[in-house]
């Protein structure tokens, strides 16, 4: 409840505030958005599988978010930036799959 | 098959909440410390996905751009950067030859209106004020003749008179004619003039009234035919007639190299 609150309250913030995305963080913040998004889900998943725990879910969205800007990083030192971004939102977005997948047959056992 | 359906699965379904319960129950969640920090971080998400959102959206324009147009989109805008930068230059090469143009035109128009000045007063066009004399000789008509008048007006002259005039009826110029009038009154420039005879001069008081005082000069010489002669220094002597100038019929200024 209070995290659909804070998702909420954040959009609201991104809205009324409309900041400008810095400079140095334009090529991380959407694989950042997209590695916490695959926290957020996991963790949902292991919510209804009654395994959630909330040090977990900070650790992990947290590493998350810092472990794709670093491959981002590090991508773009190695001129393979795009590439490396492409195959990490890849894999990201098969994770956040089987995590709706799991979530799904949880609530509507289907 | 009675086995299957009491298989550890569905006994635990029935001790464990399923999945709706539990979300169920979290709507009715208490506040924690647990749930802060999810809703915290969930406001971070919520708040970076807009942003990125908004910040994709700022620049559509170029998305899907084929790198050879976007090649060609940048040329363009270095050329047309380039030509900007030259008519920005240019512009102000203008501007500074023009404001040199203005000064040189300022320092030129206050020369020439220095020179109409002086020129003016020479020709008699403009009134003027400054320190002078003012000499009033009590004669009759016909007691004083244009030579005494034109003696003492060379002297003036020659005692750095800037300007002349008579009677505050005519002012005397370098083409001032002195004449004597049927009746014996002195006439410059055709004017008839009536005694007595106020000569209004600008220049260096002093030097003007030692000028007319010396042996035989303008004052002894008038003296001599008629009337009497006084002569008042004055710190202000207002030169306030003029000549209307008479532009040359014959003379032509010989151009100089």
């Amino acid at each position: 409840m209070i995290g659909a609150l804070g998702l909420a309250l954040g959009v609201v913030l991104g809205l009324l505030l409309q900041p400008d995305v810095p400079f140095w963080l334009q090529p991380y913040l959407p694989i950042a958005v997209v590695a916490a998004l695959d926290a957020v889900f996991g963790a949902l998943r292991a919510f209804l599988d009654g395994i959630f725990d909330d040090k977990v879910f900070v650790v992990s969205f947290i590493s998350n978010v810092l472990i794709a800007a670093l491959i981002v990083y590090l991508g773009d030192q190695l001129g393979v930036g795009g590439q490396l971004s492409t195959g990490v939102i890849v894999v990201l977005g098969i994770r956040i799959f089987s995590n709706v997948a799991a979530i799904r047959r949880h609530l509507f056992h289907a | 098959m009675p086995d299957r359906t009491s298989d550890p699965s569905t006994r635990t379904e029935s001790t464990e909440p399923t999945g709706r319960q539990r979300l169920r129950a979290a709507m009715h969640a208490r506040w924690s410390r647990g749930q802060a920090v999810v809703g915290v971080l969930l406001a971070v998400l919520g708040f970076a996905a807009v942003v990125q959102v908004r910040a994709n959206d700022a620049d559509e324009v170029f998305v899907g751009a084929r790198e050879g147009d976007l090649i060609a989109l940048i040329n363009t805008l270095a050329l047309a950067t380039d030509r900007a930068e030259a008519e920005i230059a240019d512009l102000r090469r203008t501007r500074d030859s023009l404001q040199d143009d203005a000064e040189s035109t300022a320092t030129a128009i206050a020369v020439a209106r220095e020179r109409a000045d002086t020129l003016g007063i020479l020709a008699g066009t403009l009134p003027a004020e400054g320190p002078g004399i003012r000499i009033t000789v009590e004669a009759q008509a016909g007691e004083l003749g244009s030579e005494q008048l034109l003696n003492g007006l060379q002297e003036l002259r020659n005692a750095g008179a800037e300007a002349i005039e008579i009677n505050d009826e005519v002012r005397v110029v370098a083409q001032s004619g002195l004449t004597e009038g049927p009746d014996g009154r002195l006439a410059v420039d055709g004017v008839l003039l009536d005694p007595p005879y106020v000569i209004d001069v600008i220049g260096d008081p002093h030097t003007l009234a030692t000028a007319l005082e010396f042996d035989g000069g303008f004052i002894e010489e008038v003296e001599a035919v008629a009337g009497s002669v006084s002569v008042e220094q004055l710190d202000t002597v207002d030169v306030t007639s003029t000549r209307r100038p008479v532009p040359p019929r014959f003379a032509n200024p010989v151009e100089e190299e």
